[in-house]
């Protein structure tokens, strides 16, 4: 069936922010499905509220829409570009729930709108519980006993006759949001009273619990003539009971038997040609480890984490093709675009091993529980490719850039064989070290697999991992004993720790011996077809296919691994239009990453794509073979930047601003003398190494400081300190991790925070727009609100922000990007930190105004002038909107992380609000980011005695909103003298009615929570703030972001249509 | 104990040796199934061939029931790397030490994607794996240009007929090397199989009255089965239904003039897609076959084509015009590999009178 000829507008919708659950795999699928629709001629539009997105660009979609995903918002848009279809399946659950909410209103139909991809009622089938447990049952696919309920008494009775432990999954959220495991009437109550609240349609699925058995995922594919093929299968490591998002996940399954296999390939065909699926859909079932007996745990009817993971993990595109099926092509039509001979029906075969692990976010949130449940917490993941399965484990643990890089990174090594028994129960993210410890001390596979059901062939794998460390140590390194090592991929530096040698020692027996990386192609199909597509992963032993091109010349492209809080996907849209860029000056482009949730993975985007870990060894394996001309890091992100060195030390050239200059900037004292010689101010303050020469600096600068390690992103560990005791506690934290480079402390200013990035080409530079954020410093540049243009700096200001940031860019050579935070306090202006590369903020500023910096600057660093591409210099002229970019926080999803901001990034992600009026922006930006208030107009206020004076303003305006406010003692003495009818509640530890039965009765809208410093978990704030997170109440912990939002509120209370802006059509210069 | 696997072009992979230490000459063909192991090596169409699996990872569920003759077929076993542990609820015993019980030797440790290339490049040729260090290439390669697989159909019929008791139809399946899921899947579906051995002269098996006939799979050139194709030459005169596979497919269409050829490395693995002119569905397939039916030599008088490769657009299956008679290349009965085309065997039932 060639494409359905009616379909020539569609409108695609894109998953909004970045939250645990619903991450960067959702650019990747819906850019590679606009592409896909563009390449057959349709015009595409495009929304999605989340502006560090690379399908958001005026390249991948004909109009952008950057606005809040509601329907009212779609709505609008449907009425304003008359699209003929829509396509929900490609912007995760938030987009598949917004294509069922105009569906099932029936706006759709009445504007002759066409849901394609995949139909509501499909989409009904799948989502909805009891519609799809029936569905099961009509073709006898199993799952597990249960019963959809809508209320605790009904779970309870119904758990009652099937028998504790259940298992708990919300109707229609992401990520497991809310669901978990009871195992009595105590778990079963809490967990489903809160998973009740949190279920758009307020259904909780209560269903036997198959925890232990084994988890298995298929990726299946269907047109609409029936034709239906899996992609790929996967198995999870940890069985049923962790979220698959949390779990280390292989491909394909290591431990099913072809009857087996083909039992739950048969099955999921059976489900999607029922469920009348067209496009893509993910299939998850639990097996049972000893018997041919089989659960449907749940269906996918969209593309999905799992197959962003297949993708990249088969080479098969399955965005791209879904895109085209639901255009009406069916798979037999559709090319193979890998190997250019095959058509998209057929099933990829794989002749190596795939490892995904999850990025867990505790380095960050190091009060949050560690337990992995049915509850996703993993903010990103990193995938490795090898011939063997302890390669890949091997590749992948050290992609993951947690200072892990062997089975012995976590040392459980103190712990007695009885301790470790135990510890083996508690299932973290640690829990593969705990098996290889359990393994070093004699523990039985048998008795491993009892505690844990991991099964004993994986089990088996960490041996052979751990009886290789042992030879190491034991036994004279002898070339055979040194080929075994590497072709699991023991890195040089562990082996060398383990036999007692130099690195250096090591690498030169390899390379004398012949043992050198070799890199293999992921094909599709097993090496059965040539294949046209240069997509390697590396590996030992075996021969190399990669060849070295030449003539062109040759950049090599340092990706930015995992999404992490922090260093998220704003770097990976850096990458790709880097590559882009490099590309079009006619330069060969290599990208080297390990994200398989990203765009710059997709087999397409650089000339050659290097699926790797992003270490200094695995590089250099690259770039033994490729001698780039150069490599460019500025992109990247930390991850990239932290390569320089060894990059320079091969011998490649760094494109863009020099190493030495990327030092004079983290160098405290290389850049203090550069802030003398341009004359601008900072903060007073020091280096250190130790907490006494902390608490020295600190007491002679005066208390608050500003405490962080030099080198980090995202302010990661960084503190404000109010006492020495402060000091010690944060000084600990740090140093937990061996610091290569000083710790900073420097004197806390509190004033205006504003941003910029530049492009600069060593003489002229170009600031696209001025942010400034709305909370104050203090709070991490990425958790803040911010605002373009400037709203309420003077002229005055900004002419000294362009002054000052031209004269650090060329103080500090500066060749491509730089991003400088700055305090302004009245009309002084000083410097926080100058990062010489691309910022978080580059996407957003690009697409708002209209500058699209990653490709100036790409220009600018093969030697092309802003003047020279008729660009202005200085600071780039206002636009007439405003833009404002909203932090987004899934605090919800961490059990016991603290929600406070501070000077350490917490959000995960963003969105942006844009329009005519300041007001208006920042109504739109708090919607986008969720927060549609007021529902029932009550709010508990608490705040520290500092921001007591400023809270009466506050008060008044919600109160003229008509909020009833609650507050503790002094907060409400404090308001009612100056006013505001503020009512009192008692504190946690007083008599009920308490503020925690306020927040926990679901009345509540809004907690505005000023917390007093110090990470005292047991505070009474700390409680209150946890308990409103976790029951959806939305709370603000800085004066500054509770203004914004009452003023938000105003400005909805005059009402008035939302004006949409096309982004496409945006144009400064 | 260190073993080589050379090929007729004068390339040696070194590895280690697996299963039984003798030397062995066959055709080395490559499989690109990810599971089934077993199901290859006791495939008796592999009779003749060494078989090189493109999945790194072999063995990793050790050796279960899951057989589809008695006794592995295939002449050698090539793999990347054999699990030391295997791992599963029926797993009796590791791969390795079924390959000596049944001394099929075989050799691990070989880089199989860099021999597939070599196959896919050159084509489909002959190999030796042998144990010996001080092997001679000189003496070895003119031993390799000279084999042939020959006549092996002989080699892995069944002696004797048997016959699988069932309550409906009642099938006469020639046996030119079954797999055993093909007389199950017939079994499954409430028929009487009778098994004759592949030289069962067709009078012999038209006088038991069968409600319909199966042409099974089975190894080597179809053109060395010039007797066989005489006695399919009246199984075809006969109004019996006929349903075949594999070989069976192309044993019947040269019994009536068509031609097959060599293809350069075959089709063997569990991802092929097929397509049904009939209705235009694709289906994923399992194949294992080294020669195909040249779809423009059947008079279209006799056959049309009924399924063909989405991929490469060869013959998959052929339906005989004005017979109750059609067939395929590929394999319904699966094991390895999926099962979507099972389908199949219920449209046999149907030309016997109905599914009951």
């Amino acid at each position: 069936m060639p494409k359905n000829p009616q379909i020539k507008k569609v409108l695609v919708i894109g998953s909004g922010p970045i939250v645990i659950g619903q991450a960067a795999e959702f650019d990747y699928a819906g850019t590679q499905a606009c592409r896909s629709l563009k390449e057959e001629g349709v015009e595409v539009v495009l929304v999605n509220s989340n502006p560090a997105t690379i399908m958001t660009d005026k390249e991948i979609a004909d109009q952008v829409y950057i606005e809040p995903l509601t329907a009212e918002v779609l709505e609008q848009i449907i009425l304003k570009e008359k699209p003929d279809s829509v396509l929900p399946t490609l912007g995760g659950q938030a987009g598949l729930n917004l294509g069922m909410e105009l569906a099932e209103s029936g706006f759709l139909e009445q504007h002759g709108v066409k849901l394609i991809g995949t139909t509501a009622e499909t989409i009904f089938k799948a989502e909805d519980r009891q519609a799809f447990k029936d569905t099961m049952e009509k073709i006898g696919e199993p799952c597990a006993p249960s019963q959809v309920v809508h209320r605790v008494e009904d779970g309870v009775a119904f758990t009652n006759t099937i028998g504790y432990p259940v298992v708990l999954r919300p109707a229609y959220t992401l990520g497991g949001s809310g669901g978990g495991i009871a195992h009595n009437e105590a778990e079963l109550v809490d967990i489903l009273t809160n998973g009740l609240r949190l279920s758009r349609v307020g259904e909780v699925l209560v269903e036997r619990c198959i925890a232990g058995w084994k988890e298995i995922e298929y990726e299946v594919m269907r047109d609409a003539a029936g034709n239906c093929i899996t992609v790929c299968n996967m198995e999870n490591i940890d069985p049923v009971g962790v979220h698959t998002g949390d779990s280390i996940v292989v491909a394909p399954s290591q431990t099913l038997g072809d009857k087996e296999y083909q039992m739950l390939r048969s099955s999921a065909l059976n489900i999607i040609s029922e469920l009348g699926i067209t496009g893509g859909c993910n299939v998850q079932y639990a097996l049972h480890p000893t018997s041919f007996e089989y659960c449907v745990i749940e269906v996918n009817p969209r593309v999905s984490r799992s197959s962003a993971l297949a993708s990249k993990a088969t080479g098969y595109p399955i965005a791209k093709v879904a895109a085209k099926i639901a255009l009406g092509y069916t798979l037999d039509e559709i090319k193979n675009a890998i190997t250019q001979k095959t058509y998209a029906s057929f099933e990829p075969m794989l002749d190596y091993c795939v490892v995904k692990i999850p990025r867990l976010p505790f380095d960050k949130f190091i009060t949050a529980k560690r337990s992995l449940t049915t509850q996703m917490k993993a903010t990103g993941e990193v995938m490795s490719i090898c011939t063997n399965f302890e390669g890949a484990l091997m590749k992948a643990i050290r992609s993951l850039e947690q200072h892990v890089d062997s089975m012995m990174s976590y040392d459980f090594s103190a712990l007695s064989k009885e301790e470790l028994k135990k510890r083996l129960q508690k299932v973290d993210d640690r829990r593969i070290w705990v098996i290889a410890e359990a393994l070093r001390k004699g523990i039985s596979y048998e008795e491993i697999h009892a505690v844990t059901m991991i099964d004993c062939w994986f089990i088996d794998k960490i041996a052979i991992l751990v009886e290789m460390e042992q030879r190491l140590r034991q036994e004279p390194l002898t070339p055979e004993l040194l080929r075994e090592a590497k072709r699991m991929e023991f890195p040089d530096h562990v082996i060398a720790a383990l036999t007692g040698k130099a690195e250096e020692e090591v690498r030169t027996m390899r390379y004398g011996n012949g043992i050198t990386a070799a890199f293999k192609m992921v094909d599709t199909c097993a090496a059965e077809f040539a294949a046209e597509t240069p997509y390697y992963y590396s590996c030992f032993g075996s021969e190399n296919e990669a060849v070295q091109t030449m003539g062109r010349k040759k950049v090599l492209v340092l990706g930015s691994g995992p999404i992490r809080i922090g260093q998220g996907i704003e770097f990976d849209y850096c990458s790709v239009h880097c590559t882009w860029a490099f590309a079009r000056e006619g330069y060969e482009t290599i990208i080297v990453n390990n994200n398989p949730e990203t765009v710059s993975t997709d087999f397409d985007i650089a000339d050659k794509l290097y699926f790797e870990p992003l270490t200094p060894e695995d590089v250099e394996n690259i770039v033994r073979l490729e001698q780039p001309d150069g490599a460019v890091v500025q992109f990247g992100g930390q991850t990239a930047i932290k390569l320089t060195e060894s990059l320079m030390k091969m011998g490649v050239p760094i494109l863009g601003t020099k190493a030495e200059d990327v030092d004079a900037a983290e160098d405290r004292e290389l850049f203090d003398k550069i802030l003398e010689q341009t004359r601008i101010p900072r903060a007073a303050g020091g280096t250190v190494f130790t907490a006494q020469e902390a608490k020295e600096v600190a007491n002679r600068l005066g208390y608050p400081v500003l405490v962080r390690p030099s080198y980090v992103l995202g302010g990661q560990g960084m503190q404000i300190a109010y006492s020495d005791q402060e000091i010690e506690e944060f000084m600990e934290i740090i140093n937990r991790i061996a610091q290569d480079h000083p710790i900073l402390v420097d004197k806390y200013l509190q004033g205006k925070e504003i941003e910029v990035d530049a492009v600069c080409d060593g003489v002229d530079i170009l600031i696209p727009g001025i942010m400034e954020h709305i909370e104050r410093t203090g709070v991490h540049s990425g958790d803040s609100i911010s605002v373009y243009p400037a709203p309420t700096i003077s002229q005055g200001v900004k002419d000294k922000i362009v002054a000052y940031t031209r004269r650090l860019a060329q103080a500090l050579h500066v060749v491509g990007l730089i991003n400088i935070q700055f305090i302004a306090m009245e009309e002084e202006v000083y410097v926080i930190e100058v990062n010489p590369r691309s910022s978080r903020t580059v996407p957003y500023i690009s697409k708002v105004t209209g500058i699209p910096i990653v490709d100036l600057a790409t220009r600018v660093i093969i030697g092309n002038t802003l003047k020279g591409m008729g660009y202005p210099v200085g600071l780039a002229p206002e636009a007439e909107y405003v833009a404002i970019k909203m932090p987004v926080f899934s605090f919800e999803k961490l059990r016991g992380a603290e929600i406070s901001l501070g000077p350490e990034m917490k959000s995960t992600g963003e969105c942006l609000g844009i329009g005519k009026t300041f007001d208006e922006a920042l109504y739109k930006a708090f919607l986008g980011a969720g927060v549609q208030l007021p529902k029932y107009k009550q709010m508990i206020m608490t705040v520290k005695d500092a921001d007591k004076p400023e809270s009466v303003d506050v008060a008044r305006r919600f109160e003229a909103l008509g909020y009833k406010i609650y507050a503790t003692r002094s907060t409400a003495k404090f308001l009612q003298k100056h006013g505001v009818n503020a009512r009192r509640i008692n504190k946690i530890s007083q008599e009920s009615p308490n503020v925690m039965d306020l927040i926990l009765g679901h009345r509540i809208d809004l907690v505005i929570d000023t917390p007093t410093q110090g990470r005292d978990k047991s505070r009474d704030g700390f409680l209150i703030r946890r308990n409103a997170i976790e029951t959806g109440v939305y709370c603000i912990t800085a004066m500054d972001t509770a203004n914004a939002l009452a003023r938000s509120l105003e400005h909805a209370n005059i009402g008035g249509k939302l004006e949409l802006v096309d982004i496409a059509k945006v144009k400064n210069i | 104990m260190k073993a080589f696997l050379i090929l007729e072009d004068g390339t040696v992979f070194q590895g280690m040796s697996i299963g039984s230490p003798r030397e062995s000459i066959s055709e080395i063909v490559f499989n690109t199934s990810m599971t089934g192991y077993l199901e290859v090596l006791t495939d008796p169409s592999y009779a003749g061939q060494a078989v090189a699996m493109t999945y790194p990872l072999i063995g990793n569920y050790g050796v279960t029931p899951d057989m589809e003759s008695e006794r592995p077929w295939a002449e050698g076993y090539i793999v990347r790397e054999l699990s030391r542990m295997p791992s599963n609820f029926r797993s009796t015993g590791a791969i390795q030490d079924f390959l000596r019980q049944h001394d099929i030797p075989g050799i691990a440790g070989i880089d199989t994607r860099a021999l597939t290339k070599i196959l896919r490049e050159k084509g489909t040729m002959n190999g030796m794996i042998t144990t010996d260090e001080d092997y001679c290439l000189a003496d070895i390669l003119p031993r390799l240009k000279a084999y042939t697989t020959g006549n092996v159909v002989d080699k892995v019929t069944c002696a004797r007929i048997s016959v699988l008791k069932g309550k409906k139809k009642r099938v006469a399946l020639l046996d030119l090397g079954a797999k055993q899921n093909i007389a199950r899947s017939l079994q499954q579906r409430g028929c009487e199989v009778t098994i004759y051995p592949a030289r069962t002269c067709a009078e012999e098996i038209l006088s038991a009255k069968p409600d319909g006939i199966m042409l099974s799979n089975g190894p080597g050139d179809p053109k060395e089965c010039q007797g066989i194709i005489q006695e399919i030459k009246k199984l075809y005169a006969s109004d019996v239904p006929i349903f075949a596979i594999c070989l069976g497919h192309q044993l019947m269409a040269l019994a009536n003039g068509a031609d097959t050829h060599k293809m350069k490395y075959g089709h063997r693995g569990g991802n092929h897609p097929v397509k049904d002119l009939e209705t235009g569905r694709v289906y994923i397939s399992s194949q294992n076959h080294g020669y195909v039916v040249d779809a423009g030599s059947l008079d279209p008088v006799v056959a049309v084509p009924a399924f063909v490769n989405v991929n490469d657009g060869t013959n998959e299956g052929l339906t005989y015009t004005g017979k109750n008679i059609f067939t395929v290349q590929f394999h319904p009965e699966a094991c390895p590999g999926p099962l979507d085309s099972g389908y199949l065997f219920d449209r046999f039932m149907g030309m016997m009178g109905g599914i009951q």
